[in-house]
């Protein structure tokens, strides 16, 4: 099959509907969900860190995680045709889909075939960037998510908030209560103790597993020399999608590529310890193509691009596309554990997801998202493959939409600042400016700082004092010495 | 040895003695210490802001002005981060004096090899070590080494010591919500020390964590660690 030229950008659940200061304001108030994701992701980060603490050669295993995806990167073209050749050889259909809407009408249109009128599915980060579910429903197809906080989440008909976690967002009596509601088959005397509330899932999704005909997939690896594929999970509840079914399909981001399968040597170790703060994860799956007598008799792989060879064209941005989605980087962000998943608008929040949704759509469609980080650098210390992410926000933050106010005001300033005369000057002004004002702060308050400011400044004083110009610059006593 | 003294615009205009310490500490080591006046500003803040091309100028100033000497000391981990860093990147003629650009505790720790400069501070402190110091310079134990031979001096640990303040310069302006979630637990934080100090390496951060403990009446002082060092008890 010819490989289509992708469009630029990407679809489906990649996008802002509001800014990102806007929409983090509902999460930033709700004490909550402060306190559910305060609780969780301290958690997993504690997890994390004992379990990388415990290997030694930690640093060499990043390095190699990064050299690998980089060298996949270099010549994805020709990896992919290998993969594609591996798999079809093996019994396989590949199947390519330029953007988000064309996957999904490759899903609807292969689950037709196949005669069923549901699909249970695999957790995959894929299906919920295309809005898969969403446009099997409009054909008729139920969707079923059958890992446990997926399952959650589309009982309360809500949106994941964390890659790995995706219903962090509640605590268990949530949880409880969405069961309640939405579960028909849930015991009337359901408790909110985990085992009680994973009973109950485990009880409604058999019936799932057992009556499903096609199963829908993503895939953590896709292995190009053997066309194998790679699921990593803990419930094993994605073992009995990809393993029950007739028809299997996956939904596969063409970033997801390894060379060889020697490379999952890396990426087993990186991933699981980097994500769950496991040593190893409880399930591995794997499959090449069809097996005779033994799970699905129909195997196909769409590979999706969805604005992923506009992301492959920058160098600069271009390792965002190396991500594994362990959520490590989610995990020790200051602001995604105040602002929630949410309020990144995308499937991908956090770290991760503020460099990689704007780089799907193009910046000036997300053009908040690069501003939602401090650049404090903890996300570019946990990434196990080593994503600079500091680096590309800075690098976005360049192409994004400028305010027109902002872009003045920066431009004065650069002007003042770009000449010492003129820098010293303004100086000057700013310290006999503010000497009358200050002068007052200090007599009346003590301290010379300013308490309330017009905007843009409003921002500052709502929550901080501001210091005042000091009585004489560092320049004037050092002038005077 | 030559040494100049960077001292970063928002320094000049707002923390003056932040300056003056880092002068009197070099001096009462034996060195001398250099101020170019033609000095301006680092250009974190356009760079960092999405406006570089409004940076460079500033990029090549710094070039012009501190190029000859053999150490360059800035009071701020955040601006020595933006010119080790980022300089090499934006304006590949800024490599070598970004080489030789040194944030406090680096200069004197590593290139001046002391960690007891003779100060004195009767006072409990805690030390927040700021982002740019810790992940961008990897400063590490540099500071608080200084701040342990302080004569009468208390140390006391601050708790999620690592976690961002919530400043990221002008993050704070255009997400207000979410800095200042940070900032509060940042603050209560500090609190909970009991520390009537709290030092950093970047005024910056400080002015935001200051500026949040001022408005609670904290009666917490946020100073740089440079005051402390250069304090001698003898009422210097």
């Amino acid at each position: 099959m010819n490989r289509p030229v992708a469009p630029a950008t990407g679809g489906g659940r990649i996008r802002t509907p509001l800014p990102f200061p806007t929409a983090a304001r509902p999460a930033v108030a709700d004490r909550q969900l402060r306190a559910n994701l305060h609780r969780a992701t301290r958690t997993i980060r504690d997890k994390r860190a004992r379990v990388v603490d415990e290997v030694p050669d930690w640093e060499a295993l990043r390095d190699a995680g990064s050299a690998i995806k980089a060298d996949v990167q270099r010549r994805l073209p020709e990896l992919l045709e290998q993969f594609e050749a591996s798999a079809t050889a093996a019994g396989a259909t590949v199947h390519w889909a330029r953007d988000a809407a064309e996957a999904c009408r490759i899903v609807v249109d292969l689950t037709r075939a196949a005669g069923a009128d549901e699909v249970v599915k695999v957790k995959s980060m894929a299906t919920q960037e295309i809005e898969l579910n969403e446009a099997l429903e409009a054909a008729g197809i139920a969707a079923y998510e059958t890992d446990l906080a997926e399952l959650i989440v589309q009982l309360g008909e809500d949106t994941p908030s964390h890659i790995l976690v995706p219903a962090i967002h509640y605590n268990r009596a949530q949880i409880r209560e969405i069961f309640q509601r939405r579960m028909p088959d849930a015991p009337a005397d359901l408790t909110d103790e985990p085992s009680a509330l994973a009973e109950a899932a485990r009880v409604h999704l058999r019936r799932r597993f057992l009556s499903a005909r096609v199963a829908v997939s993503g895939a953590n690896f896709a292995i190009a020399d053997t066309g194998t594929l790679v699921v990593v999970e803990s419930e094993g509840n994605g073992r009995m999608c990809l393993t029950l079914p007739e028809t299997l399909i996956s939904v596969v981001g063409v970033e997801k590529l390894l060379p060889t399968f020697g490379d999952l040597e890396v990426f087993l170790q990186l991933l699981p310890r980097s994500s769950t703060g496991e040593r190893m994860n409880p399930y591995t799956s794997m499959w090449t193509g069809v097996t005779p007598g033994d799970g699905p008799r129909s195997v196909h792989v769409v590979l999706v691009d969805n604005g992923r060879s506009a992301v492959l064209a920058d160098p600069v941005g271009r390792p965002a596309l190396s991500c594994i989605r362990c959520s490590a980087c989610l995990n020790v962000c200051p602001v995604y554990e105040r602002a929630g998943g949410h309020a990144y608008g995308s499937v991908y929040p956090g770290p991760i997801g503020a460099i990689l949704s704007p780089q799907l759509t193009g910046v000036a469609d997300n053009a908040s998202l690069p501003y939602a980080s401090t650049l404090c650098g903890a996300c570019y210390d946990v990434c196990p493959v080593k994503i600079d992410i500091p680096e590309i926000l800075v690098h976005l933050r360049q192409q994004a939409p400028h305010p027109p106010v902002e872009r003045a005001a920066m431009r004065v300033l650069s002007w003042v600042m770009r000449s010492p005369r003129r820098w010293a000057a303004a100086l000057r002004l700013m310290r006999v400016g503010a000497a009358p004002l200050g002068a007052y702060r200090e007599r009346r308050t003590g301290a010379r700082t300013l308490r309330r400011l017009p905007w843009p400044m409003s921002g500052w004083t709502r929550s901080r004092d501001l210091p005042l110009p000091a009585p004489q610059t560092f320049r004037d006593w050092w002038g005077k010495q | 040895m030559r040494i100049a003294l960077f001292i970063t615009c928002v320094n000049d205009l707002a923390y003056p003695a932040t300056g003056i310490a880092v002068t009197r500490i070099l001096r009462r080591l034996g060195h001398t210490v250099d101020f170019p006046t033609a000095q301006t500003c680092c250009g974190q803040m356009h760079a960092n802001t999405g406006y570089r091309a409004e940076a460079l100028p500033m990029v090549r100033g710094y070039v012009e002005v501190f190029d000859e000497y053999d150490a360059v000391v800035a009071p701020s981990g955040s601006c020595t981060a933006m010119i080790r860093e980022q300089y090499p990147r934006l304006h590949p003629p800024a490599t070598s004096v970004a080489a030789r650009t040194y944030e406090l505790s680096e200069l004197l720790v590593d290139v001046l090899g002391v960690t007891d400069v003779g100060a004195e501070f009767a006072e409990t402190v805690t030390y927040h070590p700021t982002c740019h110091g810790l992940r961008m310079l990897r400063l590490g134990d540099r500071p608080l080494s200084l701040l342990r031979q302080v004569r009468k001096i208390n140390l006391v640990e601050l708790g999620d010591a690592e976690e961002c303040c919530g400043f990221g310069g002008t993050f704070a302006l255009k997400n207000p919500d979410v800095s200042t979630a940070m900032l509060t637990d940042k603050c209560a934080r500090v609190r909970e020390t009991g520390a009537r100090v709290l030092a950093a390496a970047d005024n910056s951060c400080l002015a935001h964590i200051g500026g949040g403990l001022d408005r609670h009446r904290s009666g917490v002082r946020a100073v740089h660690y440079a005051e402390i060092l250069a304090e001698t008890g003898a009422g210097s």
